[in-house]
């Protein structure tokens, strides 16, 4: 058996998860080829083990993001019984892309893969779980932090290849930077605020309590419906993003269905809010009755105390 | 010259969702809607109709219950509204032939989707008509517009929000925006319900329907969780924190 995986990058070097891909892929005994869109991280992902060979895709076009001039240049380098990439948004247009044009099915958002293909995704953000058999070959995106990745050590063999297709997208302005946290989906910890916040300036509080940990600051749909300042980006839940992380912090968040769809399944969950009734309790493993203001000072320094042990 | 919006029907994002004997059970659901990000898309596509781009053709790719949000976009300004008649047991292969077939026969130079349908997730659709339908494609946009012969658009791309061009003929898919949403007047559900929906089978379109590569073996509700720990007062939170790593392992 053949997988080709298409690397994922950010800010210009190989995002981890890319030694996710590999490791599902390696747990289907495959033989497995990276294709680096760019050329991005192929150094780095000819030394993950299990890794056959690493095609540096180098040519103009990986300048400017564009999906179909990108995948029309990868499509003939990839190839196999199995395609593979990341659920992240790129990740997404350019598996969905490349296998319309391979005429193969893709399924996205994968978080378990076993032989034939058989696999399992959570469905209406969260609020089910579906069992799926696909057919080789075929295109499957996998969700980060679900699989184990592969270790270092390998030494690949990389080819270079400087192939191009015509951009028809032109950037004429950057209007902001993205941001420089982690994003809540490949989070392992996640602190988010609701309306219960009050004003969107008190999201600062949450920052400084994520930055004791590591964390990624997320939001509830209240909250980015209610302030602009707070971007969709940061949206966990049914319209925003479906989240697993290890530990969820959930504060002043009252929890509305589509909210507790898109945190449910994360391992661990703290909820902090003043009203004692609110269904947020209902998922949570610790609940702490109390407001924020008094909370997160409090917080933040009992887990500095923890984590600097 | 026309713009196609793609409205998916999903289950209302409130709406619950129970599984019985191995499979979601449709029947439980209260509430039928236009996935939401699908929404953005025919808002957009509206208001490119009003600055003169031509017709907003409004499709679906769905049993017979979805036609109801073809008559839901009829009533906030959609011109024509096509209904491909299918089930729902069909892979992407098949989707994009259907969707790009009707697209197609509408005659559009644009397609607005929603990045992704609130049932899957999953945001194939918009990517994979793009390919097979040789348009460009733009993802996640906020804003399009007309510009020269082409379209300028607001993208969160990789590199962070951006303002694009792009040429005809395209596909964007749209992500939530600041954006408000036209709710229909009583005038426009009256005529609404009396637009006609034109139906498409799979015959109608010539697409190939009877082997999907892809299926659903069972449906499973998310695993329940034993009553958690409460506490009261931030008295409580060293306990809780010290609890986080010596029961949890989690910091």
């Amino acid at each position: 058996m053949k997988t080709s995986v298409i690397s994922e990058s950010s800010n210009g070097s190989l995002h981890p998860v890319t030694a996710q891909l590999v490791g599902a892929a390696s747990s289907l005994g495959s033989s497995i080829t990276v294709v680096c869109p760019g050329g991005i991280g192929s150094t780095e992902a000819a030394q993950i083990s299990g890794v056959s060979k690493v095609i540096s895709v180098e040519g103009e076009c990986f300048e400017t993001y564009d999906c179909i001039a990108w995948s029309e240049t990868l499509a003939p380098l990839v190839e196999g019984d199995l395609i593979l990439s990341s659920s992240s948004a790129v990740g997404r247009e350019l598996i969905s892309s490349l296998a319309a044009i391979k005429g193969i099915p893709v399924v996205q958002d994968v978080t378990r893969l076993a032989d034939g293909f058989s696999v399992s995704r959570s469905i209406f953000s969260g609020k089910a779980i579906e069992e799926v058999n696909i057919s080789a070959p075929c295109a499957i995106s996998l969700r980060a932090n679900s699989f184990e990745a592969s270790r270092g050590g390998g030494d690949a063999e990389i080819a270079s290849v400087n192939v191009s297709q015509d951009v028809s997208v032109a950037v004429k302005q950057a209007l902001a930077k993205a941001s420089e946290r982690i994003d809540v989906s490949e989070a392992d910890i996640i602190i988010s605020g609701g309306r219960g916040m009050g004003e969107p300036s008190n999201f600062s509080y949450l920052n400084e309590v994520a930055d004791v940990l590591g964390a990624a600051v997320g939001a509830s749909r209240a909250a980015v419906d209610t302030w602009e300042e707070i971007p969709h980006s940061m949206q966990v839940g049914q319209t925003g993003k479906t989240v697993t992380p290890n530990l969820y912090i959930a504060v002043g968040i009252s929890g509305a269905i589509q909210h507790l769809a898109g945190m449910r399944s994360s391992k661990y969950i703290l909820a902090i809010n003043k009203d004692p009734g609110a269904p947020i309790f209902g998922v949570a493993d610790y609940g702490i009755v109390a407001t924020w203001e008094e909370a997160l000072p409090v917080l933040k320094e009992h887990l500095s105390e923890m984590v600097s042990n | 010259m026309g713009v196609a919006v793609l409205l998916k029907q999903v289950p209302d994002t409130t709406a619950k969702i129970s599984v019985s004997g191995g499979r979601v059970d449709e029947s439980s659901i209260a509430k039928w809607s236009i996935s939401p990000y699908d929404e953005y898309a025919l808002e957009n596509a509206i208001k490119m109709s009003e600055s003169g781009f031509g017709d907003v053709v409004a499709i679906t790719c769905g049993p017979a219950r979805a036609s109801k949000c073809l008559t839901e976009a009829a009533a906030v300004g959609a011109d024509r509204l096509i209904h491909v008649v299918a089930e729902s047991t069909l892979d992407s292969i098949q989707v994009q032939a259907l969707l790009s077939a009707a697209v197609k026969s509408a005659q559009c130079e644009v397609v607005m989707c929603g990045k992704q349908a609130a049932d899957t997730n999953s945001g194939s659709t918009g990517p994979g008509l793009a390919s097979i339908l040789d348009f460009s494609f733009v993802g996640a946009v906020t804003e399009v517009s007309m510009e020269g012969g082409g379209f300028a658009a607001t993208r969160l791309g990789p590199s962070g929000l951006e303002q694009i061009e792009v040429g005809s003929p395209c596909v964007f898919t749209f992500d939530k925006a600041d954006t408000e949403l036209r709710r229909p007047n009583v005038r426009g559900i009256m005529m609404a319900k009396k637009k006609p929906i034109e139906n498409l089978s799979a015959n109608d379109l010539e697409v190939e329907t009877s082997n999907s590569r892809v299926s659903v073996e069972s449906h499973s509700s998310p695993p329940e969780k034993p009553p958690g720990q409460k506490f009261v007062g931030v008295e409580s939170i060293a306990e809780v924190v010290s609890k986080l790593r010596e029961e949890a392992n989690v910091i």
